[in-house]
């Protein structure tokens, strides 16, 4: 079983992270990192391929720093890492990566074809969550997206999750190939420990560009972007603000200040 | 104002009522539409008879009802079924609640037509006839507005984005029914299982306007949490080291792999504000916060921080306002 791996590379949450004058996040304050959610999905794609003797590619799209991210899967475990890097992606939309992404996901099935694509359930800096099916949709996938559980049945070539939204909790099952995207609460991912360290200096990482992937350059990066950020600005600090110390009336004076405020 | 229609996707329960932040979004449309209109679009074999009084309300003029015999629930029927009604109602503008099922059938929309997609708007305007979507980004701290270039604009709007208001003049809602060609690939996923979750008697956490949630700080008692809810007509909702802990179910956990909410007040009680925690609430409209640690970070965004034990300050709170309202 092949199964590819998605992963983005990030500004850290725990860093100040910021938007440029073009509304884009700024990528190069040298904090960046696997998007955290995204562990989830190579850590659900090694367990897979231990579980059914498959093998595991983590694919990226990004600036060179991205490289990083792949990287770190490979230090988890996997087999092969791929990097789509070109300066025509600059200012992709989620619909303008999943159209890379799955350009790369063809490109890797046309030499051994790809079972199950797995990703993240939103990548922490824009956390729109659009690219799973996106990503499926460009690739004439089914999927299955939210899993907070995963199974895959190797003799009936289908996976199943369960996953749980606002209302309900859902069922859900396909024939492979597949595109699944996990929750944070499918698993526990892996550290690197020192032996997957090294083993990962000595593993390959692709660098593909768009002609490569028979990408057109209209279709994607701020060309193909159908969205354009006007304006960006830190939010203004909150005005008005109290903070007090409970000497045994706090709750009575939060009261007031609800009802001073109209917020009650 | 648009020249088009504006399409709203009606999301509804079981029953058929609307969802509370449908109303929102159609009070939105309204101002966007102008003389052309606002359209629905109701998916799911549930009767839309419940919803038609709210529909007339709000000033809608056609809904346009989905049919077909394949599950609505799949993110590639309804995207099958939003295209078809795009085409029906002519429409360039279509709003969606924001909801993880809603944006999965948007960006197969986006895939399929070109349309540009802006998710978690708390606002959306006209440049011209240009739609632009405001939005609030990195956890809350930054602000961004963003314009949609291509032809079609599919913005998903968080709940408590706007009031909702009655139209001046209600209206006479037409139920058209909508045949939808499903496309080969939409068969493909079966959904083996479904399980609406029960009603709590409190507001939907989601879209509710006051939350109060509890976190580490309660130590699995949520009786003052929810004694505080109750007095202010607010939904439960936790931390993700509460439902971890198992306190209280997982789909109260707030954050941006949970829920995201917007409420007009939120009272984090024994909440620490861990980064994560805070993606999903910093876009409250109030917020408050009560800690026994004075270190605590979500006091840095709260616009009333109380140190001091929840056990106490919350009771007293709920009581307090309780005499004031008589």
């Amino acid at each position: 079983m092949r199964i590819v791996a998605c992963v983005k590379f990030v500004p850290d949450i725990q860093s100040d992270r910021q938007l440029g004058p073009d509304g884009r996040v700024v990528r190069d304050g040298g904090d960046g990192t696997l998007n955290e959610l995204d562990e989830n999905a190579v850590e659900a794609a090694l367990a897979l391929a231990e579980e059914h003797d498959g093998e595991v590619v983590v694919l990226t799209v990004g600036p060179d720093d991205a490289v990083d991210a792949v990287r770190k899967g490979l230090q988890m475990g996997a087999d092969e890492a791929v990097h789509v890097l070109d300066d025509g992606i600059a200012g992709s939309d989620a619909i303008g990566t999943a159209i890379v992404l799955a350009a790369a996901v063809r490109h890797l099935g046309a030499t051994t074809p790809v079972d199950l694509v797995v990703t993240g359930m939103a990548g922490l800096d824009g956390l729109t969550s659009l690219l799973p099916t996106a990503l499926a949709e460009a690739l004439d996938l089914p999927a299955l997206p939210l899993a907070s559980s995963l199974t895959v049945d190797p003799a009936a070539g289908t996976a199943t999750v369960v996953r749980r939204l606002d209302h309900a909790e859902e069922t859900l099952t396909a024939h492979l190939p597949a595109l699944v995207s996990v929750t944070d609460g499918i698993n526990e991912p892996r550290y690197p420990n020192f032996k997957g360290i090294m083993a990962a200096r000595k593993k390959p990482v692709t660098t593909l560009d768009l002609a490569d992937l028979g990408v057109d350059h209209a279709t994607v990066g701020a060309a193909g972007a159908r969205t354009q950020v006007l304006e960006a600005a830190p939010r203004p600090p909150r005005e008005d603000r109290v903070l007090v110390t409970d000497t045994g009336d706090a709750g009575t004076r939060l009261a007031a200040w609800l009802v001073e405020r109209k917020l009650v | 104002m648009t020249a088009t229609p504006v399409l709203v996707l009606l999301d509804h329960a079981a029953d058929g009522t609307l969802r509370t932040p449908v109303r929102e979004l159609l009070t939105l449309a309204r101002g966007l539409a102008g003389d052309a209109g606002v359209h629905g679009v109701w998916a799911g074999g549930e009767d839309v008879a419940a919803a038609v009084p709210v529909l007339a309300a709000q000033g809608v003029t056609t809904v346009h009802r989905l049919v077909t015999d394949a599950d609505v629930h799949l993110s590639s029927v309804l995207a099958d079924g939003l295209q078809a009604a795009l085409a029906a109602s002519g429409s360039a503008l279509l709003l969606l609640v924001s909801s993880f099922e809603n944006k999965e059938a948007a960006a197969r929309l986006a895939v399929r037509t070109g349309a540009g997609v802006v998710t978690d708007a708390d606002g959306v305007s006209l440049d011209g006839a240009r739609v632009v979507a405001h939005k609030t980004v990195l956890a809350g701290t930054w602000t961004t507005s963003c314009a949609v270039t291509a032809p079609t604009a599919l913005v998903l709007v968080k709940a408590n984005a706007v009031t909702a208001q009655d139209a001046a003049v209600p209206s006479a809602p037409q139920v058209v029914d909508l045949p939808v060609e499903v496309g080969a690939a939409s068969g493909r996923v079966r959904l083996v299982a479904r399980t609406e979750h029960a009603a709590s008697g409190r507001p939907d956490l989601g879209s509710a306007h006051v939350v109060v949630v509890g976190g580490r700080g309660t130590e699995g008692n949520f009786a003052a949490v929810e004694e505080l809810a109750d007095v202010l007509g607010g939904a439960v909702g936790a931390t993700r080291v509460a439902t971890d802990e198992g306190w209280i179910g997982h789909d109260a956990q707030i954050g941006q792999t949970g829920v995201t909410v917007a409420p007009r007040l939120y009272v984090g009680a024994g909440v620490s504000g861990a980064v994560h925690h805070r993606g999903g609430m910093q876009a409250s409209g109030t917020i408050v916060a009560v800690n026994s640690d004075p270190d605590a970070p979500i006091f840095e965004i709260a616009d009333f921080g109380i140190v001091g034990d929840l056990f106490t300050v919350l009771p007293q709170a709920a009581s307090e306002l309780r005499r004031l309202r008589g």
